[in-house]
């Protein structure tokens, strides 16, 4: 094998694998560390530059920074990373002055943003700062999309919500509230530099089966229900309710209810456990609460009598099952469940029936608009897309994500530049040495199992419908988490030319994942390693051949602990431990004065 | 010397032996040698091979004098017996433990200053005993511990750090063995893992003292240009005379091998060692022409590694003495002592 490219960033990027799962790339072991020192501010802040929500998702983030997490692979739990951005959220002082200034003078640009939603908000938080003069435009009488109207309070506490919005929208964003955009043609006939849609995927999915119509007074659509019970519009719900489907949407809508009366309540769910779409921990919240999730029914229809809904049908099915995948299913069974209310979770569809067709903005055969994986542009110059309303529904992470891209190109778009020609990712190296044996982190393995999150005792918690279920970590729990991370930033950067090949780091790395071994082709080297390769996705790194025999050093980056024990064993300081810290650019970054000034000029 | 002690990292599907140890079970506290130190390597040869042979930890006794070389025996299966004596007189303590207890597993940690400076006598004398052990000596040409002194193992001609030249004739630990009349010479390099372990394995299962002599660099005093035992001088010159494979006994022999180029030796525990000549010529168990063999090529400077020599069939103390089976401390007390008026009668008798 060639020696392994590290001056890519993406090498040392993925063996940071929260940081690399996550969407929007927040450096998840540096603001952990802050956390251990007690800098919950500059925690924040670390987090704010990635996610912009921090506070909001410290509670409710999708986080696939947790599966991806090293420390699961050693038969454990990942690091509670989402917990402890709530951390910082939680204990932080006061940050309005930290934020960017927002200059007077603006830069002539103005931007139509519709829909208050989190990508919309993204855009504005990266574009206020360079002048742009934004202006959202949102339906309902308030801003935040379906964070407010559709994720219950009790995951998410409104005045949590209601600061971190603010922060973007005081940076001075014309925010027209009650004011749907009826037509894409009117608005793009206004004096507008660039139009972002972030109106969300606002259409829940029906379920056409007979007895739908007339059982509609108790058949409710779950966003438009929890939409209702966000408002205060629905207080009530009967002592009997199904949930049809077993995603977060069903998770959300089985917990409210118990909070609106419903005493008996169970999740229908087609198919068996481990095709669930809600989250594992959402699933546990909810079987805490004592809702059941009943397995392997399919709906068949709703039953009616005396003209009032009494329950429904479901097919129990059986399937066969091979390697996580359904190879065959067959109905077994008619069963009747009563009940005296159905909610309907079963996914929900963009839907832009406001948006001429005729704009040269296309859209394909599900009527999800073309758009471009990169600059989140769609087929006319000058209108963008993001967050549920680009791809479909995906969550707030991605959704801020799509912001951060779009504000790029909206940037570039403004200034006359190509969209593509956005700057690279960046990496810069430092070592971590302050001494013989002492590194600038804890580089001591805590075998501590993940901290278990407090709640709220089950009496208290239905009293009231906002009351947040979670409690945040106490100070010895966080002190504890804090230990459990890995510090996999604090990369192994290995000076090939110094090695005496002694041996002295592959004795004492404590999950053997150096090796000095014959170079030779992938597959053949992989058989030489001191342990097998438990994780062939996570690249290898294979130095240039070594000074005295030719022999190559392997690292199988999947079980480092970075402990830092090979650097401090090794007598030629061939190897360090150095932090990478990466450079997501963002808009800010973008130099777009030049183009506009000479515009200006002429 | 590091600050944290190596941490004990739960990893998915480790491996254990066939009594159900993992390899990590069979290391010591963590070594307070410098950092590449060719002594910590041939204690993670000794932990891999210990591991690999299933021997259980309390059935193990670890010896050692002084020197860097010496304080090892902390460092591997701390679940062992050991005893670490005065400079030179780890063969005394062998001799008494292995007399006492010949059930034992006995491996002597030395090194060249330890056994053929100030222990050479004694070590002289435990191959003559042909004790069971397998004897070990860390070898860098210099007296680590004291800050690099020349040892009795430096070559003529090399340097020490400082630049001083060497111009005492050099002692041959492996050559000695031999000419002393051992029955078990080999020599090895601290950064050959792959030849090493067996040899270990080879080393315990000799019956008798097997001396293995391993070329091992002293980072900080010996690793510089001029030194006949640094990593670079001992790669350039290296010469593997035989390869051993050690097979245990439970396995069968399945590699096919050509006759005349391989040799296969039975050991008396059952196992197997299978000799595989670089060069056709040498005959490890012929005891003149191996020490010819050993002179020409160190006048070349070469550093002939491999097992030199083996003879499976001298007999070791126990035999020689013809004490009775199984460990004396297996002995009621009475037995062991029968008392002054037993003593006083064998006095008698022999007077
Ligand atoms: C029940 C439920 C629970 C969820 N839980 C989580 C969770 O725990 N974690 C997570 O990460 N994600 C969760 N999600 C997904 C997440 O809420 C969305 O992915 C995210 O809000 C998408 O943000 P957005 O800005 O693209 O759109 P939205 O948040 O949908 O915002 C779109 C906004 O545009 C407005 N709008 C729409 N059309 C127009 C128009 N024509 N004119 C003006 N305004 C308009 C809407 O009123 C809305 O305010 C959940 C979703 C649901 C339904
Ligand atoms: C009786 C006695 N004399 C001298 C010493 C000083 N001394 C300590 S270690 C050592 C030499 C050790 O050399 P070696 O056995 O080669 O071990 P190394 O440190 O090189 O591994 C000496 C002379 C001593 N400890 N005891
Ligand atoms: S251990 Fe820490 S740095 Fe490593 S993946 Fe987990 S959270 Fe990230
Ligand atoms: S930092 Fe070095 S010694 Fe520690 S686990 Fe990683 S490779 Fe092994
Ligand atoms: S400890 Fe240093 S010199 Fe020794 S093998 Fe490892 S990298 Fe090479
Ligand atoms: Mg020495």
């Amino acid at each position: 094998m060639k020696r392994t490219d590290t001056s890519n960033p993406d090498f040392y990027h993925q063996v940071v694998d929260c940081q690399w799962g996550c969407p929007a790339h927040t450096d998840v072991p540096e603001y952990i560390r802050l956390i251990a020192q007690g800098r919950f501010t500059d925690a924040y802040m670390l987090n704010r530059e990635s996610n912009v929500f921090p506070g909001i998702l410290g509670r409710v983030c999708d986080r696939p920074c947790e599966p991806a997490c090293r420390r699961g692979r050693m038969d454990q739990k990942p690091v509670a990373i989402c917990r402890l951005k709530r951390v910082a959220a939680d204990h932080r002082d006061a940050i309005e002055h930290l934020l960017p200034v927002i200059p007077e003078r603006k830069n002539g640009k103005r931007i139509a943003l519709i829909g208050a939603g989190c990508a919309s908000l993204a855009v504005a938080n990266d574009l206020m700062p360079l002048g742009y003069e934004c202006t959202v435009f949102e339906a309902l009488p308030v801003p935040g999309g379906l964070m407010r109207s559709n994720i219950p309070a009790f995951r998410l506490p409104v005045s949590v919500l209601n600061e971190e919005i603010d922060y973007i929208v005081d940076m001075g964003v014309d925010l027209r509230l009650n004011h749907p955009v009826e037509s894409m043609r009117a608005l793009l006939e206004e004096d507008f530099d660039a139009v972002f849609v972030g109106s969300g995927a606002p259409k829940g999915k029906e379920l056409k089966l007979p007895g739908r119509e007339e059982g509609a007074a108790n058949i409710h659509i779950g966003i438009t229900w929890l939409e209702s019970v966000a408002f205060g519009h629905v207080e009530a719900i009967g002592e009997r309710v199904l949930i049809i489907g077993v995603g977060n949407t069903a998770m959300d809508c089985c917990r409210s209810s118990l909070r609106l009366g419903a005493r008996d309540v169970k999740v229908m769910a087609r198919k068996p456990r481990g095709f669930f779409k809600a989250s594992d921990w959402e699933l546990e919240d909810a079987e805490e609460e004592q809702v059941e999730i009943v397995v392997n029914h399919s709906p068949k229809a709703f039953v009616m009598e005396d003209g009032r809904l009494v329950g429904m049908k479901f097919d129990v099915m059986e399937y066969d099952i091979e390697n996580g995948r359904i190879l065959e299913q067959r109905a077994v069974e008619e069963v009747f469940f009563p009940c005296d209310d159905v909610v309907l979770a079963i996914g929900q569809e963009n839907a832009f029936p406001w948006i001429e067709r005729d704009l040269g903005i296309e859209f394909d055969q599900w009527e999800v608009p073309v758009v471009d994986e990169v600059t989140f542009e769609s087929t006319r110059p000058g209108v963008f897309f993001g967050g549920d309303a680009a791809f479909g529904p995906k969550n707030i992470i991605w959704a801020v994500e799509h912001g951060h891209q779009a504000a790029i190109s909206i940037h570039r778009h403004c200034h006359e530049r190509a969209l593509t020609e956005r700057l690279p990712v960046t990496m810069n190296l430092g070592s971590r040495k302050m001494g013989l044996h002492e590194w600038s982190y804890s580089n001591d393995f805590d075998p501590a199992a993940r901290r278990i999150m407090n709640h709220v005792s089950l009496q208290r918690r239905f009293e009231e419908l906002t009351t947040e279920v979670e409690l945040g970590f106490t100070a010895d729990q966080v002190a504890t988490e804090v230990e459990r991370c890995l510090n996999c930033d604090i990369q192994t950067v290995f000076a090939d030319d110094l090695c005496i090949e002694c041996d002295a780091c592959l004795d004492i790395c404590p999950t053997q994942c150096l090796s000095i071994v014959p170079n030779g082709k992938e597959p053949e080297l992989v058989t030489r390693l001191k342990a097998p390769r438990l994780e062939p996705d996570q690249p290898l790194f294979v130095s240039d051949p070594l000074v005295q025999t030719a022999r190559v050093m392997v690292k199988d980056e999947n079980l480092c602990v970075h402990c830092g024990l090979c650097a401090e064993r090794c007598p030629t300081a061939a190897w360090d431990m150095q932090k990478s810290l990466f450079h997501f650019p963002r808009a800010a970054d973008h130099d777009g004065s030049v183009p506009c000034q000479q515009r200006k000029a002429g | 010397m590091t600050f944290i002690a190596k941490p004990r990292v739960e990893l998915p599907n480790e491996p254990v032996n066939a009594i159900g140890l993992r390899l990590r079970d069979y290391e010591g506290v963590g070594s307070t040698l410098c950092a590449g130190c060719g002594h910590d390597s041939i204690t993670a040869a000794i932990i891999q091979a210990f591991w690999e042979l299933s021997l259980r930890p309390e059935r193990v006794i670890k010896l050692s004098g002084i020197g860097c070389s010496s304080k090892t025996p902390a460092y591997f299966i701390s679940g062992a017996h050991g005893f670490n004596s005065v400079h030179g007189r780890m063969p005394s303590v062998a001799t008494g433990a292995l007399a006492a207890n010949r059930d034992l597993v006995c491996i002597g940690v030395s090194g060249d200053g330890d056994s053929l400076s100030i222990g050479f006598g004694q070590f002289g004398h435990a191959v003559r005993r042909n004790l069971n052990m397998l004897y070990i000596i860390e070898n860098n040409g210099v007296y680590g511990l004291t800050k690099g002194q020349f040892s009795a193992s430096a070559d003529p001609g090399s340097k020490a750090k400082r630049g001083e030249v060497n111009q005492m004739q050099c002692i041959d630990a492996a050559e000695t063995a031999i000419a002393l009349g051992g029955a078990f010479a080999a020599r090895s390099f601290s950064g050959d893992r792959e030849q090493l372990v067996p040899l270990i394995k080879a080393g315990i299962s000799h019956p008798g003292c097997a001396v293995l002599d391993v070329v091992s660099p002293c980072v900080t005093f010996n690793d510089h240009e001029g030194s006949t035992k640094s990593y670079a001088y001992t790669r350039e010159h290296y010469a593997p005379a035989v390869q051993t494979d050690y097979i245990p006994r439970a396995e069968q022999i399945t590699a096919e091998y050509e006759e005349g180029q391989t040799l296969p030796v039975t050991m008396h525990d059952g196992s197997t060692l299978l000799l595989r000549k670089v060069d056709a010529e040498y005959d490890p168990t012929d005891r003149s022409a191996v020490l010819r063999y050993l002179e020409a090529h160190r006048s070349r400077g070469e550093v002939v590694t491999g097992l030199l020599f083996i003879n499976e069939d001298l007999p070791e103390m126990h035999e020689i003495a013809g004490t009775r089976q199984g460990a004396l401390t297996a002995l009621p007390f009475e037995t062991l002592n029968p008392g002054s008026a037993a003593l006083a009668e064998l006095q008698r008798r022999m007077r």
